[in-house]
């Protein structure tokens, strides 16, 4: 699609190729932000840039072009509202990771650690691990796609989900409360 | 190689993704001498597996969706966020996440209750989108936009069309081949339609993400003279709707439910 689109078919454009990815958009920015008013703020912000820069759009995948400018507003958003929070950095993080016992029952314990732990551990997660995770899990984008997204190495997003899942379980132990 | 250096890999092996053959030979080798690692492996597909159950996927709210799309002018004057943001403090602030442990419950409690309000009636309406999707794909002429009895061929064609992968699962030995699949509109959102056909009938089967994770039981219903049956498997949405007879489109989804 050429930007010699007069207004209203631009517009139609422009529906047509995001509406199928509003949900997506709204749930990553409902966890990047980790509240529901945040996360209107940031899609509306989202929606309007993704607008604007529309004419750049050369078709393809609508979703990751979606997902990554949502990311981005997220992260500036995010940078402009920080609250003040104590800096963790990934080695005192990985102190956290207690090795899984030979053959230890993982599985188990996530069957009966509850829908509300889980939810709450990845809300508390570190942003970037945070972020790959719901990339990867609720909606299911393969590594390239999140590589795109979050304009990281393929290999960074193998380390964020490997590091991500691991500390995650190591929460739901109870060793990484707090 | 290492623990170490497997550590990264593991996530990848657990997901099926981005292994080049030398990696994935070093990896099954160091997984083969090291119990440590492959329980960790064990670890990354319970912990997605969990997450993938349990974790919602917040749908963005209807009022946001409609402000959205009313907030694009011809270009100019950005919507004035803060007098969205100023209505908005006027309702009330309710967020399980952001509630103490103690509230939680409760939160969800109520969460789940309005969900149920606000689904209440809905059934109806959808069974009636549904019928009316169906009839449309064969007024139209316009039962496939890919033709094909091969499932390989008809899930990636969703690829890039949907926001989500529906699972498409080939009944041709059950006695309901696959016969394509197109894109349709339902519920206010893209989802995918998958064509089955036993005998002289046609059967449109309806797949998108659920509002909550789970699973819901089958439920029966007729609406225009079509049979319609709907039930929810592990976050998906399932309608299917044909002039089969009741039990004949049961054993349908009892076949599709066995497939999957």
């Amino acid at each position: 699609m050429e930007p010699a689109l007069t207004a209203a078919p631009f517009a139609r454009e422009f529906d047509r190729v995001t509406t199928p990815h509003l949900d997506a958009a709204y749930n990553l920015a409902r966890w990047l932000t980790r509240d529901p008013h945040d996360a209107e703020d940031v899609v509306q912000e989202a929606y309007l840039r993704a607008y604007r820069f529309f004419s750049g759009f050369r078709g393809g995948d609508g979703r990751a072009w979606l997902l990554a400018i949502v990311r981005n507003t997220c992260h500036s958003w995010l940078a402009r509202h920080r609250r003040p929070q104590a800096f963790q950095d990934f080695s005192e993080l990985e102190e956290e990771l207690a090795a899984p016992q030979d053959d230890g029952p993982e599985q188990q314990l996530l069957r009966e650690c509850d829908r509300q732990q889980l939810v709450r551990a990845l809300t508390q997660l570190p942003l970037d691990f945070r972020e790959v995770l719901v990339l990867r899990e609720l909606e299911e984008l393969s590594y390239q796609e999140i590589a795109d997204i979050a304009a990281v190495p393929i290999g960074t997003v193998m380390s964020r989900l490997s590091r991500g899942r691991r500390l995650l379980r190591a929460r739901l132990e109870g060793h990484g409360e707090g | 190689m290492e623990c170490q250096d497997a550590a990264p890999l593991l996530a990848a092996r657990a997901d099926g993704q981005a292994l080049t053959a030398a990696q994935a030979r070093e990896l099954d080798e160091h997984l083969d001498g090291c119990g440590p690692c492959r329980a960790r492996l064990r670890e990354q597909r319970a912990v997605s597996a969990a997450l993938r159950q349990s974790v919602p996927r917040y749908p963005m709210p209807e009022d946001l969706r409609t402000r959205l799309r009313a907030g694009l002018p011809a270009g100019e004057a950005a919507p004035a966020r803060s007098r969205w943001r100023d209505l908005l403090q006027g309702a009330t602030r309710f967020d399980g996440l952001r509630l103490g442990g103690a509230f939680a419950a409760g939160a969800a409690l109520a969460l789940g209750l309005q969900l149920f309000v606000a689904t209440g009636g809905r059934g109806d309406r959808l069974a009636d989108e549904v019928v009316s999707g169906h009839v449309r794909s064969l007024m139209a002429q316009h039962l496939a936009d890919v033709a094909s009895s091969d499932h390989h061929t008809v899930k990636p064609w969703f690829a890039g069309k949907l926001d989500f992968s529906p699972p498409v699962t080939d009944l041709a030995a059950q006695g309901y081949p696959l016969t394509g699949g197109r894109l349709d509109y339902l519920d206010s959102r893209a989802v995918a339609a998958l064509v089955y056909r036993h005998g002289p009938h046609l059967i449109n089967l309806f797949v998108w993400p659920a509002d909550r994770p789970g699973s819901a039981p089958l439920a029966a219903g007729t609406s225009r003279g079509y049979n319609v049956l709907h039930w929810q498997r592990d976050g998906m949405n399932y309608w299917a709707v044909s002039d089969l007879n009741a039990g004949e489109l049961k054993t349908f989804a009892g076949a599709l439910q066995a497939g999957a």
